[in-house]
């Protein structure tokens, strides 16, 4: 027995995260990604999955670059490197962004907040430290970047989070998706977002390191919630369509492409002036060569990561990201495939160790998203 | 019949020249949930140490390797519909292929279930 999937290349020393002992004394299985300890499963992912889509599962996403950006013109600054309108992000409102290269590749994707005194944004794990690098860089000198690795960020997501969550802190209940406010419990500063990479309705929550196994105890204390791993996290988000950075997005994708023009706001399109405004705006108005698009598959065998993507004898794409739904009980998998073969319904072919595994082009979410509008 | 066992988790028990092997008890709760067993095919001609059958789990596929040399008499057909009877009964009815053994001689570089679980123990 061997595991067929490459990990990444792992930084030498990995790094240990607040509730480290927290999962390991849950009986949880702790693999390295993104260069920390982290819980992968406990009871098991296909459990941990369904426990999520009813009732609510807790996740440890402290591994995510927890940042703020503040000073005069922040809102600009970032409007340099992002294609959102942050100028007009009301406070307490969050939205989701791409950090982009010169010519329009996505550098990371990330969730950025009016959090009133300064932006926050929440970048991905694995990409933190290029990000910040980047920031730092292309930020005006007068902008501060802060790096708040002091804080841990936990995941509460399922259609019972909302309940689970109100009990200790009533705000919670009064956000709607994509909104964020604090909340103080017990004397312990909660930032706390109506967001997550589930589909489900949900919260994340920015809770300073020592009192983060305080909060998860008193959550998994609730009958609604149980901790779930990263392997539930990867099935619950490919299910809800939502793409992996580093998997389905990457620095040579942009994002018309990979079929997140939504992140360029309105007033972006006709203005511009984010990196790559020429090509990512040409994409847009002329319509991309290949397209990230959902695949459902007949039978059992998953197709994973790199599976060539075939109609009739042409390749025409290949497999981002891949796996068995727990939910709707096939496999299902996102890549990207040439435009002319991106209608829901075409049937296609995906290759898996020499078979031609049927697939069709399947609208995303696969799973109906249920956030809380 | 004797089991034995593998450092990649396989096992085989053999009777006469036949044996039947599937994955221990520890490697199925390694692979976690398991959703798709690509059995080999009957009649097809194995070498020791070749892959040939993908486990898919949730997580990943992982490939499991012939013990020992030999022929595929038969495969286990319960595992098409219920692949998750590998991970509820991993060492008895979660058993993956039968093999008829070319050289039995190949068993002795194997561990007996004592040898395994010091193995196991020690990962």
């Amino acid at each position: 027995m061997s595991d067929n999937d490459n990990e990444d290349a792992l930084e030498p020393a990995t790094a240990v995260l607040p509730l480290d002992a927290w999962h390991r004394e849950r009986g949880a299985r702790m693999v390295e990604f993104a260069g920390y300890w982290m819980p992968v499963q406990y009871e098991g992912i296909i459990a941990e999955h369904s426990w999520t889509r009813e009732h609510a599962g807790l996740f440890d996403v402290s591994h995510m670059g927890q940042l703020s950006v503040s000073g005069e013109g922040a809102a600009e600054a970032l409007e340099a490197l992002m294609p959102g309108d942050f100028s007009a992000l009301g406070e307490g409102r969050v939205r989701y962004s791409l950090l982009l290269s010169e010519n329009g590749g996505i550098l990371d994707d990330l969730m950025v907040t009016n959090a009133g005194p300064h932006y926050a944004l929440v970048v991905n794990g694995a990409t933190k430290w290029d990000d910040i690098a980047h920031l730092r860089e292309h930020l005006p000198d007068e902008i501060t970047l802060t790096h708040h690795d002091e804080q841990a960020l936990l995941a509460l997501q399922g259609p019972e989070a909302a309940a689970a969550l109100a009990r200790i802190a009533p705000m919670a209940g009064d956000l709607r998706f994509m909104q964020a406010g604090l909340a103080i419990w017990d004397e312990v500063p909660l930032w706390i977002a109506r967001t997550g990479y589930t589909g489900e309705d949900g919260f994340e929550i920015s809770v300073p390191a020592e009192a983060a196994a305080k909060l998860a105890d008193a959550l998994v204390a609730m009958d609604e919630v149980r901790p779930a791993g990263l392997g539930a996290r990867d099935s619950l988000r490919l299910e809800a369509g939502l793409p992996l950075y580093g998997h389905d997005l990457t620095e040579e994708i942009d994002p018309v492409s990979a079929g997140l023009a939504f992140a360029i706001s309105k007033a972006r399109r006709t203005e511009g002036g984010f990196p790559g405004a020429d090509r990512i705006l040409g994409l847009l108005a002329d319509g991309a060569p290949t397209r990230r698009v959902g695949l459902a598959l007949e039978g059992r065998m998953a197709a994973r990561e790199g599976a060539e993507i075939f109609a009739g004898n042409e390749s025409v794409g290949r497999v981002t990201s891949g796996g068995f739904s727990p939910t709707l009980g096939h496999p299902i998998a996102m890549g990207y495939v040439a435009a002319a073969h991106t209608e829901p319904g075409t049937a296609l072919e995906i290759e898996m160790r020499g078979k031609r595994l049927p697939a069709k082009v399947t609208k995303m979410p696969f799973v109906p998203h249920r956030y809380h509008r | 019949m004797t089991r034995y066992f593998t450092e990649e988790h396989e096992w085989i028990a053999v009777e006469g020249e036949t044996g039947t092997v599937g994955i221990t008890d520890y490697a199925q709760g390694q692979l976690g949930d398991i959703t798709f067993v690509e059995l080999p095919e009957a009649g097809s001609e194995v070498k020791k140490a070749d892959s040939v059958s993908v486990i898919d789990s949730v997580k990943a596929a992982s490939d499991i390797y012939a013990p020992v040399s030999g022929t595929v008499s038969g495969v286990n057909p319960a595992l098409e519909d219920e692949p998750e009877m590998v991970n509820s009964d991993a060492e008895g009815a979660g058993w993956l292929f039968k093999l008829t053994l070319s050289d039995s001689s190949e068993l002795e570089g194997l561990m007996d279930a004592d040898a395994y679980k010091s193995y196991v123990d020690g990962l």
